[in-house]
Formats: C-alpha cells, structure tokens, sequence
C-alpha cells in the first residue's frame, strides 16, 4: 500500500508534463512546434504529431531509433522511450534546414 | 539542388545496393535479368500507388498502419531471400558448372522467380514511396526552383544507381570459387538486415519490447548520415542506436537461413550426381 502510494506521488510531477504520456507537436512551415519537446524519463511517450502543412514530411531520428512519414495535412501517433535522461536530436527528412528539434528526456 | 540530390541518392542507393547484389547472385540462371526489370518496373509503379495512399495506410491499425505495412513487406523480403539462398545453395555445384562453362544458363523454377520480382520489386517500393513523396511536396511548394530540384533528383538517382552497378560488376569480377559464398553471404546478411528493419518498425508500433534502447550508441564511431554507414547500413544493416529486439531478430534470421542454407547444401548436392 505504501509503496503504492509512493509510486502515485512519483508519478504527480508527470501529469504536469503530459497527461498519460502524451505529447503534442506540430508541423508548421517545415518547422515543429514546439522545437523542444521536454518528457519524463523512463517511460513510454505518444509523440502525437500533427503537419499543418499540405505536404508531407518524414519525422526521422537516429537517436529515438524512429522513422515514419506524415502526409500532408495528415496526424500521427509515434511512441518513444522509455528514454534514459539527455537530449534526442529528430528532424524532418523532407525539409531538414528548418524542421529540426530535439526530445529532452528529465 | 544539392539537398535534393543526396536525399534521392540516399533512398536510391539502398535499393540500389540490393539489386546490385541479387543481378549479380542470379547471373547464369535463366531469364533472371527479364524477372529483375520486371520487379523494378512493379516497384517504381507501387512507389506511386504507395505514395498516393500514405494517408490511408497511416489510418489502419489505429495510426499504426505505416508501421505494420513496413513490418510486413518486409517480412516478405526476408523470406524470399531466405529461399532465393537456399535454392542457391540446392543448386551450388549446377551453378558453380555452368558459371565455369560459361554455357546456356541454367533454368529456374517458377518459386524463384517470382521471388527475385518480390525482392526488387519490395526494395524498390520500400524507397521509392519516400523519394516520390519527398519530390511530391518539393514539386508542389517551391515552384522557382523545380528544375534545380529535379535536376538534384536526377543526380542522386544516377549516383545511387552507379554504386549499385560498381558493386555488381566487382562481384562479377571475383573468382568463382570465392562468388557463390559472397553473393551468398551478402544475401544472408541483407535478410538478416531487413528482419531487424521488421523488427524496429514492430516496437515503433509498440507490438514488440525494446529489449533495450538504445543496445549502443556508435554514432561517435560510425555516424549513420556518413558515406560508410550509409554504405554498412545497406550492406548489413548497420544501426547506430539498435534496440536489443533488433538484435535478436537479425542474429535469428542469420542462423536460421544459415542452417537451410547448409541442411540443403549438404543434403542436396551428393544426391545431384546420383541422378
């Protein structure tokens, strides 16, 4: 009981982060909104992205080991982690000058 | 122009890589090079049909189609090329005679075929919808520079296809008695690479644990964006940041089209001369 109870506290600060390991980005001429995306740490996140603009583009990243195509005007969801904590650089393939940011995992 | 180029060339190279080495595997079986055009051909026409249904396909499986659609077609490619190799090695010492010949070819059935259309054609698929997807939104957006662009686009299609050809003519150019275990080797090794594909693709969609994410970081020693790790990863599947899934999907696929590759080998070819 206690050590549920410890658990609940522990998991407090994460609601202020995303609700059930949500997080929201968006596309929006060639660049994400926002470029940093701060989550918790060791758990399982839904990247839930959205592109605004009519045409398409492919969220890529090395670090997150993630690759998947977003069409024009399209959403997706993509999930990520459990992350150790540190910086995950990701980008989008089809406009990589400008749609750059990068997954910050506390 | 220059942006475009290496995008294309990158996509290009991959499929590139595979054909170069499946032309070069198949030589001196018959009608082998008419089944790879053909696979081409099919792959270049579901790279559009492909491109054109990106959305629709992202919809299935709650947002998780893209992801299943990858995992599957790939899954695909991996058995193909575990019986393209098993066949090859159920054929080693016809192969290895008539290559030395330099004879008619020899005749492959229907099963190998259409597995040698399947590979390219999947390869080519695989690449093709994203190259075709990239240029879509270049084309459509930035109208001033479409022919800089598709200038770029050309270039990259002939460097990828120009890596693919140097590949294949250097395997030509090895003794016989050491090509049939390279192209059989480096077969193997693209099956096992496609299988670990399967696999990041299945824990992206979280239908399979990470076992570990990243296993390693060897983006430091080998940077996947660098010529050689674009050359590794085309060539073995080289990951800077696998996940251990990966890992055991890759080393999986190597041992159990090995061991076929070997149980046929062995049983198959004493056999042969007693017919």
């Amino acid at each position: 009981m206690k050590r549920i109870a410890t658990g609940m506290l522990c998991l407090l600060p994460l609601a202020a982060w995303a609700a059930d390991g949500e997080v929201s980005l968006v596309i929006s001429d060639h660049r994400f909104q926002p470029a940093e995306v701060v989550v918790p740490a060791h758990q399982k996140i839904r990247l839930m992205v959205e592109n605004r603009d009519a045409t398409p583009e492919e969220f890529e990243s090395h670090e997150l080991n993630r690759e998947k195509v977003i069409a024009g005007h399209g959403r997706t969801v993509i999930y990520i982690g459990p992350l150790e904590p540190g910086r995950y650089p990701f980008y989008g393939e089809f406009h990589a000058e400008t749609a750059q940011g990068v997954v910050v995992a506390k | 122009m220059f942006a475009t180029g290496i995008i294309v060339f990158r996509e290009v190279l991959e499929a590139a890589l595979i054909i170069g080495i499946l032309a070069a595997a198949t030589r001196g079986i018959a009608g082998s090079r008419r089944w790879l055009l053909a696979g081409v051909m099919a792959g270049l026409l579901g790279s559009a049909l492909l491109a054109l249904s990106t959305d629709a396909i992202a919809g299935w499986a709650d947002g998780m189609g893209q992801e299943l659609f990858n995992a599957l077609v790939l899954g695909v490619a991996v058995l193909m090329l575990a019986w393209h190799n098993i066949w090859m090695a159920s054929h080693g010492v016809e192969l290895a005679a008539n290559a030395k010949s330099l004879g008619g070819a020899i005749r492959a059935g229907s099963t190998e075929c259409s597995a040698l259309l399947l590979i390219v054609g999947i390869a080519v698929l695989r690449e093709g919808a994203e190259t075709v997807l990239f240029l879509y939104g270049i084309a459509t957006a930035e109208e001033n520079s479409r022919s800089a662009m598709l200038l770029g686009g050309g270039l990259g299609v002939l460097g990828g296809v120009a890596v693919g050809y140097i590949l294949y003519a250097g395997l030509l150019r090895l003794p016989l008695r050491w090509f049939f275990t390279a192209t059989g080797v480096l077969v193997l090794l693209l099956a096992a690479s496609m299988a670990s594909q399967a696999a990041r693709f299945l824990i992206q969609a979280d239908l399979l644990p990470a076992l570990g994410s990243p296993l390693w970081d060897s983006s430091q020693l080998i940077s996947e964006q660098s010529v050689l790790g674009l050359l590794l990863h085309g060539l073995v599947g080289y990951d800077s940041h696998p996940a251990g899934m990966q890992l055991v999907f890759y080393v999986t696929a190597l041992l159990v089209i090995g061991a076929g590759m070997r149980w046929v080998g062995r049983h198959h070819t004493p056999r042969k001369h007693a017919a």
